[in-house]
């Protein structure tokens, strides 16, 4: 892998005291779309505002490309941003909005138009050049936001929370869209959002953020099914978790009974056990599964393609809430306790404070 | 019983509508008169009082005067007003919420008190009485107007859409160059023939701070002191045709941002 285009060291910003960002390190690959996801007041938008140069770090650098950007205004940096509420130019038209960037640069005219054309045709809105922004819609005002911010060929993209303005509909469009357009063009994006199915979509780094720390980075697929932290499996999607203590080398014993996993804790150590709907299987354990006993199944919900089973595990007097993924023609009932099985490979251990 | 309610309420209205407008419109209407008092029954029509007034050289200069003093301390007033309300609205500076009470203070201060004010501070300073001293005291009037209504207009969205230009590579001059003025048009508009009006029959002040050459109001105060005649109503109908312009200028342009 090549040298990281974006090096984050040791980051501190505080608000009053407060510490949006804890001593944060993060490098951010070249030419990939990186996705900043974390719950409001995370710390992701902070850190997106310290590399665009829009908020000054009170410990810490960024550097981009092998340079030092402390000291430099935004205007300097080899970054640009497109907002959330896209802060278009609502004075001028479509085509001088796009074409700003470059008129700050110095470019002529003539050569300024050609390439705001391009940029508005890569975004399919080349027919809009003449109108002014209050005539676009949403979506629109989107992709001008996203023109006017790469038609200067900044090394970085920074893309702070831009789809959520639009509803559901219009931003798994545009989060397609997204996805296609960084291909293309190949430039670095940064995207911030608190939506992990649009994280888990757009990503080729996923980073997941928490209480001013990085919690996990790494590929999508790989931060959703092997999260390194329990707050990050809790944040990616839904877990059942067990309570448990490390009971052997290969062992970890909960109210249920053994399971059969290694730990990488000491003996007797407490710890928490977290399993995905879709490692949880109702009926008897076949190979490579192992029993956690009866569920009692509270509540079913259809969800098209499969079904959605609430329901409780463990002993009576301290009933655990789980949740189970089946197929949609699975019959089941709510009501009568069921067995339930867990696949092996799928439970993770977690320290007891993570 | 509906029908004399709503009888009832529209005579109400228009007798508020004829206590307002009356007087004014006696005024224009006694303009016209051809004897020589304004007092009914009414002669004319007759423009012979216009002649009168576009003729008399102390009313035209009054009247060139007051257009000069109100454009001037005008654009004074709303260039001042901006670049406080930026400063204001941008940067985090010490104080900054007490200093938008002190520049918006002078709002509830009597223009007589204001005027004499300068009158003071004028003569220890050794500015005569004139024209300049005159327009000064309307930028002073003005500017905190100005300030209130600009300061309004700088929100965070305006704050945003500032942070880009920046962001795509504009120095501060270009950003309130490019973006902040042209953004505020209609509000820059406004203020400027909001500032206008007021200026344009302000009496106080400039009675106060001017001598030799003065404004129109000032000029048509000394009129009305050798009695009434329908030239001082031909001089009052000019006035108020001018006012009208101003304000539809005004309602033009702050209908034009409600677009």
């Amino acid at each position: 892998m090549s040298a990281p285009l974006v090096r984050i060291s040791s980051v501190v910003k505080r608000f009053a005291g407060e510490a949006a960002l804890d001593r944060v390190s993060l490098d951010i690959p070249r030419g990939a779309f990186t996705v900043l996801l974390g719950p409001s007041g995370s710390g992701k938008t902070t850190l997106l505002n310290v590399i665009g140069g829009f908020l000054v770090p009170d410990e810490g650098d960024v550097s981009i490309d092998g340079e030092s950007m402390s000291g430099l205004p935004p205007a300097r940096r080899p970054t640009t941003t497109v907002f959330q509420d896209y802060a278009l130019f609502p004075h001028m038209p479509v085509g001088a909005n796009v074409g700003f960037g470059l008129r700050m640069r110095g470019v002529a005219r003539a050569e300024r138009d050609a390439k705001a054309r391009d940029a508005l045709r890569l975004v399919g809105l080349e027919a809009t050049f003449d109108r002014k922004p209050h005539q676009l819609s949403g979506g629109q005002r989107q992709r001008v936001a996203l023109a006017r911010a790469l038609v200067v060929e900044p090394k970085v993209l920074l893309l702070d929370e831009p789809l959520g303005a639009l509803d559901l509909k219009l931003r798994r469009q545009m989060q397609d869209e997204l996805k296609l357009l960084q291909k293309r063009v190949g430039t670095t994006f940064v995207h911030v959002t608190h939506d992990q199915e649009e994280a888990m979509a757009l990503a080729d780094t996923l980073v997941v953020m928490n209480k001013g720390r990085i919690e996990d980075m790494g590929p999508a697929e790989r931060v959703y099914a092997r999260p390194a932290t329990l707050f990050t499996a809790g944040f990616m999607g839904e877990v059942t978790v067990l309570s448990g203590r490390v009971a052997g080398a290969d062992r970890v014993e909960w109210a249920g009974g053994d399971l059969p996993i290694a730990a990488p804790q000491t003996v007797g150590t407490e710890v928490k056990i977290a399993v995905r709907p879709e490692g949880l299987v109702l009926g008897v354990p076949e190979d490579g599964m192992v029993s956690l006993g009866l569920i009692r199944v509270r509540e079913v919900v259809f969800q098209g393609a499969s079904k959605r089973v609430l329901g409780d595990i463990g002993p009576d007097v301290a009933p655990i809430p789980a949740i189970v993924r089946v197929g949609a023609e699975v019959p089941v009932e709510e009501g009568p306790r069921v067995p339930l099985a867990a696949k092996v490979g799928a439970l993770l251990v977690y320290p007891e404070a993570s | 019983m509906h029908r004399l309610l709503d009888g009832l309420a529209g005579l109400y209205a228009l007798a508020v509508y004829v206590f307002i407008f009356l007087p004014v419109a006696v005024l224009v209407l006694f303009s016209f008169q051809a004897t020589l008092f304004p007092v009914p029954p009414f002669t004319g029509p007759s423009l012979k009082w216009y002649a009168a007034v576009l003729s008399d050289q102390r009313l035209i200069s009054g009247l060139v005067n007051s257009l000069l003093v109100g454009v001037l301390s005008s654009a004074v007033a709303v260039v001042l007003g901006f670049l406080a309300a930026y400063g204001i609205a941008r940067f985090t500076l010490p104080a900054s919420k007490a200093m938008r009470a002190l520049i918006a203070a002078p709002l509830s201060v009597s223009y007589l008190v204001i005027g004499m004010g300068l009158l003071i501070v004028f003569n220890a300073i050794g500015l005569p009485k004139s024209l300049l001293a005159a327009g000064i005291g309307h930028v002073v009037i003005n500017m905190p107007l100005c300030f209130a209504i600009l300061y309004a207009q700088m929100g965070a969205e305006q704050a945003n859409i500032e942070r880009a230009a920046r962001d795509l590579g504009a120095r501060e001059w270009q950003v309130v160059g490019l973006v902040t003025a042209p953004m505020l048009w209609p509000a820059l508009f406004a203020a400027f023939f909001l500032s206008m009006t007021f200026s344009w029959d302000e009496f106080v002040i400039a009675f106060l701070l001017t001598r030799f050459e003065t404004t129109l109001p000032v000029e048509i105060w000394s009129l009305l002191r050798s009695g009434l005649n329908p030239k001082t109503n031909a001089v009052g109908s000019l006035v108020f045709l001018v006012s009208i312009v101003l304000v539809l200028l005004l309602e033009m342009t702050v209908l034009r941002k409600r677009r």
